[in-house]
């Protein structure tokens, strides 16, 4: 066991615990957001369709939001158990941010979860749809804080150190948390959620549209999904865009290695394609390139100068190959995302976005994207932040825990057996209930037990009203 | 200086709130989950699943603000006892993930049903453990050098910390037993009433053997409770644990229903105060005092303004939610 690095066993284990984690939420702001909008549009129309939908969307919510939870509470101890140098350092700016975070947002989502999913009857439409908002209005408030925290580690800004070497706030709160690359970084994360979800929404109506083209629940979801990822896919690009121009002000190592860029170009930079990185030689191999491309989407000037790698010592440099093809997975899916939209907008001004199956196997095909384009783009992002935990002032190497290898291999070997297992099986519940097909009538959540993370009320309600009174 | 200090005293408050009522809150539905195989499959279960099912998120949410308000108010003392007791955080993290998707899962798919169920009890078992044999190990003292945590990663294994992990197991088990004396009727409610009485005497046991041995760890620890005049204070504590105890039994054996319950919550709340006696103003005891430990007074500040505006308001939602199910349950729900 001695050749096992205590650092980078608890870097795996916490890669590991909080892309799962992020797996779920990257699903449950946007849904939560989808319902309220499912529930308005009920609640204006008064159409049974939209309640359908809702219930259908709902119960599939409830599951993915659970396994949010318990997934997102083991990240919360994660910086303690593995990272307590870190944690005693940048507690004191990180630690309110994230306990903002649990008074404004986990309390929240936890305590109107169980209004939204059964209170229906016992509260009014009224009531009800405020519970709805408000657990929407909780996901988006924790993205908030928590990018903000994350952020900060990025863009670190407003803070002095003191004299036991801790990161303190200097003054003013809000430098803190608007740092530099905060409002990039949060927009593009939530319209990734929201186009991930748009995804997964759509495939689930493509699926049961080829199964019966005139289901008219599955028509709707699909072309609500259709809709969300034609307008939402281009102003994803466009915001990751910008937010490269403010990755490339402050952590231009991240950029070259996303790029490929071992050598400086002085004179406009070529965009790589497509190229095999050799660390070691410190060269980019096969590569197919667009001259000068690169400096005039960076810099808007085609002779710009782009510094390269070698502008920075070996050991401040980012690891070059994992940056460079997880760019360019979350990219590629981007611009795949971007095509299914406008492949939806064609065939809905033709008349055929019900009829059309290839788009409809297309969509099945992109439904798990957004996952890996989420993923994809935190690896980037995460990765490329090497070697610091706070940029440019705490190197990760010395954010650890005094912990020995063997209790840290033991808890990530726990963590991957026990994650599989139990998100397995949820995934697997997901997957059944999503192979149900959307009908009229949709059964109120609490006809067939099921009760979630949150304050959820027992099933003692269906869908035709209480069937017991609550005890008076 | 005295700004700083009334910072850090208010936070010790806040965070000693936000442990108490995650303990007495996940505390019933942990213990439901120790006793889950002793109720008979099929309606006990359901309903006592039932009972718990619209509150257990919100009860665990206390453990994260207490864990979160550690790490921001006294980074130090974060950084130092999570490291302390790695293994025995991660077997809690991995229990609370366990049981906590059993409560979906299990009404997912009916032939995997035994197994979610297994997975509730012994997922609850472990994090019980794992968080009173922490709070043993905190109390029995951990090795600083620096700032820093200086010991191996099994330090925390000692016939006392075994000690205080079954008396948690038998604590929240009682208060999971009561809970259902409250919640349901019937043969659930007379066999929940037979634990509870069983689990109470364990319980009164499991205290005195605890507060015995606690006053022996370090000459400390003996001062704080023995030494004149404090001991007129402290000695209030086991007295009113005896008269606690006596009020107990008696509502138990004449079929009071919510006293109980409440009863058991007094229990702790002593235990509680019996372990601030002995700890404050220790964080880490022996090593770090809470002013040691602070967050500077900018972070303390920050954060206090904004939980003394919003714990209440949090307060009268979950008030709200546990008044919207208040009542008997049943298998199929709440009547
Ligand atoms: C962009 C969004 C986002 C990101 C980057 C993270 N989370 Fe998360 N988290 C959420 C969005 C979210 C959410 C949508 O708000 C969840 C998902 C399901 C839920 O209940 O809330 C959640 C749940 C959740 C919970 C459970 C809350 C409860 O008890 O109800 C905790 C403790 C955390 N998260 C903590 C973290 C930590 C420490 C993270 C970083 C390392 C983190 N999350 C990354
Ligand atoms: C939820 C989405 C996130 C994902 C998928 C993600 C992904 C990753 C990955 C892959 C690593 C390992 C990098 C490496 O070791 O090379 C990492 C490390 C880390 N991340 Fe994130 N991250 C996310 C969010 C966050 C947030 C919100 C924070 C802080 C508030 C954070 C803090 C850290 C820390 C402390 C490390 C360990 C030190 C390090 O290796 O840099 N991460 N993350
Ligand atoms: C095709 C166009 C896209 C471009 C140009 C782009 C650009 C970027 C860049 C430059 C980063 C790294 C930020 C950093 O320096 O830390 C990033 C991160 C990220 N990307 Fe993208 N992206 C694109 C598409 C997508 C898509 C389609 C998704 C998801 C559906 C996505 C989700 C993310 C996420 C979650 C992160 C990490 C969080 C963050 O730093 O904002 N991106 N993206």
């Amino acid at each position: 066991m001695e050749h096992l690095d205590p650092v980078i066993l608890a870097r795996a284990q916490f890669a590991f615990t909080v892309s799962f984690h992020f797996i779920f939420p990257a699903f449950s702001i946007g849904l939560a957001s989808y319902l309220l909008v499912l529930e308005t549009l009920w609640l204006r129309t008064g159409r049974q369709l939209y309640l359908d939908l809702f219930r259908y969307w709902v119960k599939i919510f409830a599951v993915a939001f659970g396994m949010g939870v318990v997934s997102g509470i083991v990240m919360s101890y994660q910086f303690g158990t593995n990272w307590s140098v870190f944690s005693a350092k940048a507690g004191p700016v990180i630690g309110p941010i994230m306990a903002y975070e649990v008074l404004t947002a986990f309390f929240l989502e936890a305590g109107f979860l169980g209004v939204m999913l059964f209170g229906r009857r016992k509260v009014g439409p009224g009531l009800h749809l405020f519970a709805t908002a408000m657990v929407a209005l909780g996901t988006l408030i924790s993205a908030t804080w928590i990018v903000s925290a994350n952020s900060w580690m990025h863009t670190p800004a407003g803070f002095a150190i003191n004299a036991k070497g801790q990161f303190v706030p200097a003054g003013s709160w809000w430098p803190i948390i608007f740092n530099p690359s905060f409002p990039y970084r949060v927009v593009h994360t939530v319209i990734g959620a929201y186009l991930t979800t748009s995804l997964v929404v759509g495939a689930v109506g493509a699926w049961h549209l080829l199964r019966d083209t005139g289901n008219q629940h599955a028509r709707k979801m699909f072309s609500m999904a259709m809709w969300m990822a034609a307008l939402v896919a281009p102003l994803q690009i466009f915001a990751g865009d910008t937010q490269g121009l403010n990755t490339l002000e402050h952590q231009p190592a991240k950029i070259a290695a996303m790029e490929g860029h071992f050598d400086s170009h002085p004179h406009g930079a070529p965009l790589i394609l497509f190229g095999i990185p050799d660390t070691a030689k410190r060269r980019m191999d096969y590569v197919v390139e667009v001259p000068k491309l690169s400096s005039l989407i960076l810099k808007h000037d085609l002779n710009a100068p782009l510094t390269g790698l070698d502008a920075y010592p070996a050991d401040r440099v980012p690891p070059v190959s994992i940056l460079f093809w997880s760019f360019r997975i979350m990219v590629g899916l981007g611009f795949a995302m971007l095509g299914l939209g406008f492949w939806s907008l064609w065939a809905r001004w033709r008349g055929r976005l019900f009829e059309d199956r290839w788009l409809q196997r297309a969509a099945i095909l992109m439904g798990p994207s957004g996952f890996v384009a989420v993923l994809a783009g935190w690896v980037t992002t995460e990765v490329g932040r090497q070697p610091w935990t706070v940029y440019g002032h705490l190197l990760t190497a010395q954010s650890h825990s005094p912990l020995a290898a063997p209790a840290v291999a033991a808890s990530l070997t726990a963590f991957v057996l026990v994650y599989f297992a139990a998100f397995g099986a949820g995934t697997w519940y997901i997957l059944r209930l999503m192979a149900h097909a959307p009908h009229a009538g949709e059964p109120e959540p609490a006809a067939m037990p099921l009760r979630a993370a949150g304050i959820t009320p027992a099933p003692a309600v269906d869908a035709d009203g209480p069937k017991t009174e609550p005890d008076a | 200086m005295s700004y700083d200090l009334d910072l850090s005293t208010a936070w010790a408050f806040i965070i000693a709130f936000a442990v108490f009522a995650y303990v007495v809150m996940d505390g019933f539905d942990l213990g439901i989950g120790i006793l889950f195989p002793t109720l008979k499959v099929g309606d006990e279960r359901d309903a006592a699943m039932n009972s718990i099912a619209p509150v257990w998120d919100g009860n665990e949410t206390w453990l994260v603000l207490g864990g979160g308000g550690l790490m921001a108010a006294f980074p130090n003392a974060y950084a130092i006892i999570l490291p302390a007791t790695y293994p025995l955080m991660i077997a809690m993290l991995l229990g609370l993930v366990f049981r906590g998707v059993a409560f979906e899962f299990r009404w997912r798919h009916a032939p995997h049903r035994a197994l979610w169920d297994a997975a509730f009890t012994i997922g609850s078992v472990v994090a019980t453990l794992a968080q009173g044999i922490a709070l043993g190990a905190i109390l029995q003292g951990i090795s600083v050098r620096d700032d820093a945590y200086a010991g191996g990663w099994l330090d925390w294994l000692s016939p006392f910390t075994l000690l205080t992990g079954a008396s948690l197991l038998v604590g929240y088990a009682l208060l999971g037993a009561c809970w259902l004396v409250w919640k349901t009727e019937g043969s659930g409610q007379t066999h929940a009433r037979r634990m509870a009485f069983r689990l109470a005497i364990a319980m009164l046991l499991a205290l005195a053997a605890v507060s015995a041995a606690t006053p022996f760890l370090s000459y400390d620890y003996w001062r704080r409770w023995f030494a004149v005049p404090g001991v007129f204070v402290t000695a209030q504590v086991p007295v009113l644990v005896l008269v606690t105890a006596v009020l107990f039994f008696r509502s138990l054996g004449k079929g009071g229903e919510r006293a109980p319950f409440l009863l058991a919550l007094a229990l702790f709340l002593l235990g509680f105060v019996g372990l601030g006696i002995s700890i404050y103003p220790y964080i880490v005891p022996r090593s770090l005092t809470i002013w040691d430990a602070a967050a500077p007074a900018s972070s303390q500040l920050f954060m206090l303004v904004g939980a003394v505006v919003i714990i209440p308001v949090i307060l009268a939602y979950t008030g709200w939610a546990y008044w919207v199910f208040r009542g008997k349950v049943a298998a199929d729900g709440y009547h």
